[in-house]
């Protein structure tokens, strides 16, 4: 293959950050193209800082190199004074390592991560040279793939792409390379690409939208036709069984330039069954799959050892609650030849003073601030969505902070969740001004930020029902809360843009009809729309009048339990009853406690694939109240609990 | 080579070439930390709050530009006493720097490669402010070689040479003639249609950029290649390197030969 790189060098004195564009990480593989090898291009539809790190594309990145007839580079969405450039001298979108186009690869797969980066993957199929939508695709063109936690409702993308891979990709991308392997091997003559599509369709986890035609009735969507007997009714997810079968990356890539969490990344589980119910992550990830401890603990140390690098992250849903974390913790501190300088951080902290201990004994180095992520403003909230910390937990955490040296707390809340009243909203900035009041107990000047998302209801989850909040009604409550939290020093309110969070909530539960939508968006020029500087929500709402459809219909709308949901032929193992019931504890603001630790409540999620957690303690960790039990109302009853199958 | 003595301080001469030229000094500053920390070798940290690894670098390489003659200033740890691996010793000798950087080579991301590692005193200004002038190689498009000499003989007749750049945030007005020490029209550069200047750049009272050179010969011009030959330090009117590529410390010019050729 080609490498562009002699037309691309003359462009990179003009532009921003040119780093991004020429590869050189360590850890970075220039595979050799030839007839027989199934080429995969890895794409990230955002900026190569935010891109490179992510995890799920470095660990097929090295499973599909080490595949004798595959190979794999990398590519990441220009920023657009590239992308300018490269339009005006004809160079397509190419990858980082041989600066190969995009078109000559026989697959192009992206992971989607967030709604507000959809636009991105079709001004990156364009710029790549491949036809934007599916339909306009010959036996020539590049296989369009998306995997990530997105393609739970895959719908609004499922115009512009060839095949979704659900769940876990560590097994099915050598499926997938199989497939495609054996249809090149058709002479080019008779190769039709309905052959491909339904070969693919063929392999369990993936779903290939084109053989499928939903069928629609005003707002809603009331079926779905199979256009072709290769095409299966239901599309389950993928789970690895043992991620201690899978310790990827083994040489995670040191770019030359920063990027986001620039340190050693370490998953030490995945799953989580904490049972939040507006986490579409917890829901579609279960269960609980551990990294045995002593894995975990050599990959520190090698990665460590081979990058340099001087922090390293214990990446999961929940790291507090890995079985053997304060052992992990301890041995990267106490390694000799760590000499003191190796910072850990956890990504995720729990809401307990234990889990504030663990991250004290990390040691000497630099104690920037500690976040913890309550979501809701009030212990009723809190029950709804079944995040079960009482705000004693909280302010023994945030006491456990200050106490030990921390001045900066960070809280992460979500507002516009089901049932909200005003009081819930303000319980924030109460829960922040207590926060910053224990804090001057220790410290003269503390600062407390209270980081305040917007709630956007999520396939797959308890409040895919759920009417999302208006704009106006979001708007209302940061400004509400905003004002008392001018009564605290010390107390920062910081916002999730309201007109972004209904934009998000348009293509969160959008159904097919949104292709023609994000087209629109597209071709009014709207990409990096998850960048503030180029989101613009009007391109959405003339989009979507262009197209015959109603904002309120898509966002605010609640749905009914028997309403046919556009992704209801996609599962995550779930059953549907199991979430309806726990939309209904939601509404009766009852918890349920961590189903690692107590009796099953049969989601489905093991059931369905005959796999189970694999945690190497049953019992719950100490010293919280969270997902425990401890602290619920225990003379409430469960409104569903009848309803779920034993 | 395996190290075991160290010298408390270090000075490595290195080059930038190739596509590691696209990161920044920052980029460069974190990759010699890494290759450091993966050499297992005792780095001396600040004092503070956030300790960084004392590590000095002479004047900023601009993005883009390629170098033959960077520098920095190590400094090692006197070590505890639970410390493994080569330790700091007076006795360090000029092959043991050379076997530190030679280490030191072989883990630094490809395109950043040591040239000459030597012990170095204690001094009372860094490296950066020693520096007086840089000796750059710049390639161009955009005029012919006849339009290029003349331009360049005007700028070198001319009083001032006024150019406008940001700084902090605003825009001024630097005069570039004081900083043009010498300027010629080398010939043709590396690819068809490229020509090649040779300027020496003083440092003080504010350096200049190959790109900021440019627009002050013409508008017209477009940068293609830049790299930094060699670093001054003016002694008595007799140029020094910092560190000569066969390890000198602050040797007269003799390598420049080798290198005005690139």
């Amino acid at each position: 293959m080609d490498s562009l790189f002699e037309k691309i060098e003359p462009l990179l004195f003009a532009v921003e950050k040119p780093a991004r564009y020429v590869g050189g990480e360590m850890g970075a593989q220039y595979p050799t193209h030839g007839p027989g090898i199934v080429s995969w291009l890895l794409a990230y539809p955002d900026t190569y800082e935010i891109g490179l790190p992510n995890q799920g594309l470095q660990i097929l990145y090295e499973i599909l190199n080490e595949l004798p007839g595959a190979l794999a580079e990398r590519t990441y969405a220009p920023w657009t004074d590239m992308e300018a450039s490269m339009r005006a001298e004809g160079i397509p979108l190419f990858s980082v390592e041989n600066h190969v186009a995009a078109h000559d690869f026989d697959l192009i797969a992206f992971n989607l991560s967030a709604e507000l980066t959809y636009t991105n993957v079709l001004n990156m199929l364009d710029l790549g040279g491949i036809p934007v939508r599916t339909a306009d695709r010959g036996a020539d063109d590049t296989i369009v793939v998306i995997g990530g936690h997105c393609t739970y409702n895959p719908e609004p993308m499922a115009d512009f792409v060839d095949a979704v891979v659900l769940g876990d990709g560590e097994e099915v991308i050598s499926e997938i390379t199989e497939v495609v392997e054996r249809w090149k091997d058709d002479p080019v003559e008779g190769r039709r690409r309905l052959d491909l599509h339904r070969a693919l369709a063929g392999i369990p986890g993936v779903y290939v939208p084109i053989l499928y035609a939903p069928v629609f009735d005003g707002p809603r969507q009331v079926g779905l036709e199979i256009l072709d007997p290769a095409a299966p009714e239901v599309i389950e997810k993928r789970t690895v069984a043992d991620l201690g079968d899978w310790p990827y990356p083994k040489q995670q890539l040191v770019p030359l330039t920063e990027v986001v969490h620039d340190r050693l990344n370490v998953e030490v589980f995945r799953g989580c069954t904490r049972g939040c119910r507006f986490c579409q992550a917890g829901m579609i990830t279960r269960p609980v799959r551990e990294r045995p401890a002593a894995q975990v603990a050599d990959m520190v140390a090698n990665g460590l050892a081979r990058t340099g690098y001087d922090e390293v992250a214990l990446t999961s849903l929940s790291t507090a609650d890995f079985s053997g974390i304060e052992g992990i913790v301890a041995g990267i501190v106490d390694d000799p030849r760590n000499d003191g300088r190796v910072s850990v951080s956890l990504p995720s902290l729990r809401v307990d003073a234990f889990t504030v201990a663990t991250a004290a004994s990390i040691g000497s180095v630099r104690r920037t601030g500690l976040t913890f992520a309550p979501e809701g403003g009030t212990w009723r909230m809190r029950r709804v969505i079944n995040k079960l910390i009482t705000d004693d937990d909280l302010f023994a955490a945030v006491e456990a902070a200050f106490s030990q040296g921390w001045r900066r707390v960070k809280l992460y809340f979500l507002i516009g969740l089901p049932t909200e009243q005003d009081e819930d909203v303000l319980g924030i900035a109460r829960l922040g001004a207590r926060c910053v009041e224990i804090g001057k107990r220790y410290h003269q000047n503390v600062t407390v930020t209270a980081s305040v998302g917007g709630f956007v209801p999520k396939a797959q989850t308890p409040f895919q029902w759920h009417g999302q909040d208006t704009k106006e009604d979001l708007e209302r409550k940061v400004g509400m809360l905003r004002q008392e939290a001018r009564l605290t020093r010390g107390l920062q309110i910081r916002w999730h843009e309201p007109a972004a969070t209904v934009a998000e909530g348009i293509v969160s539960r959008g159904d097919r009809r949104l292709g023609a939508v994000l087209e629109s968006v597209w071709r009014q020029g709207g990409i990096f729309q998850e960048w503030s500087e180029h989101f613009d929500l009007d391109r959405f709402t003339s989009a979507l009048e262009e197209a015959g459809l109603d904002l309120e219909a898509m966002t605010t709308r609640q749905r009914d339990e028997d309403e046919r949901l556009p992704w209801a032929h996609l599962s995550a193992g779930l059953h549907p009853d199991f979430l309806w019931g726990e939309y209904q504890d939601a509404m009766a603001e009852v918890g349920i406690e961590d189903c690692r630790w107590t009796p099953c409540y049969d989601c489905g999620a093991c059931t369905t694939f005959g796999i189970e957690h694999v945690v190497a303690s049953n019992q719950a960790p100490a010293g919280g109240s969270q997902g425990t039990g401890q602290g619920l109302d225990l003379t409430a009853t469960p409104v569903a609990m009848g309803a779920r199958p034993s | 080579m395996s190290v075991e003595r160290l010298p408390e301080r270090l000075r490595v001469r290195y080059s930038k070439t190739g596509r590691i030229r696209y990161t920044s000094q920052r980029d460069n500053a974190r990759a010699w930390e890494r290759a450091l920390r993966r050499a297992r070798l005792p780095i001396a940290y600040s004092e503070g709050f956030n300790p960084r690894p004392l590590l000095a670098f002479s004047l900023a390489l601009p993005t883009g530009c390629e170098s033959g003659a960077e520098y920095t200033d190590l400094r090692f740890a006197i070590p505890g006493e639970a410390s493994v691996g080569p330790v700091v010793s007076p006795d360090a000798t000029a092959e043991d720097a050379a076997a530190v950087g030679a280490l030191l080579d072989g883990l630094l991301p490809d395109g950043l490669q040591v040239e000459a590692a030597a012990p170095i005193g204690e001094d009372r200004t860094s490296l950066q402010e020693q520096v007086t002038s840089c000796t750059w190689s710049v390639e161009v498009t955009g005029m012919t070689e006849a339009e290029l000499v003349e331009r360049v003989e005007t700028l070198l007749h001319a009083a001032s040479v006024p150019i406008e750049r940001e700084r902090k945030g605003r825009r001024v007005t630097d005069d570039l003639r004081p900083s043009i020490q010498s300027l010629i029209v080398e010939g043709s550069g590396s690819s068809p249609g490229v020509l090649r200047l040779g300027a020496e750049l003083a440092t003080k009272p504010r350096g200049v950029r190959p790109a900021e050179l440019l627009r002050g010969i013409s508008p017209n011009l477009r940068l293609v290649r830049a790299r930094r030959r060699a670093q001054w330090i003016d002694s008595d009117g007799i140029r020094l390197e910092p560190l000569t590529s066969d390890g000198r410390l602050l040797g007269a010019a003799a390598p420049m030969a080798a290198e005005s050729g690139r």
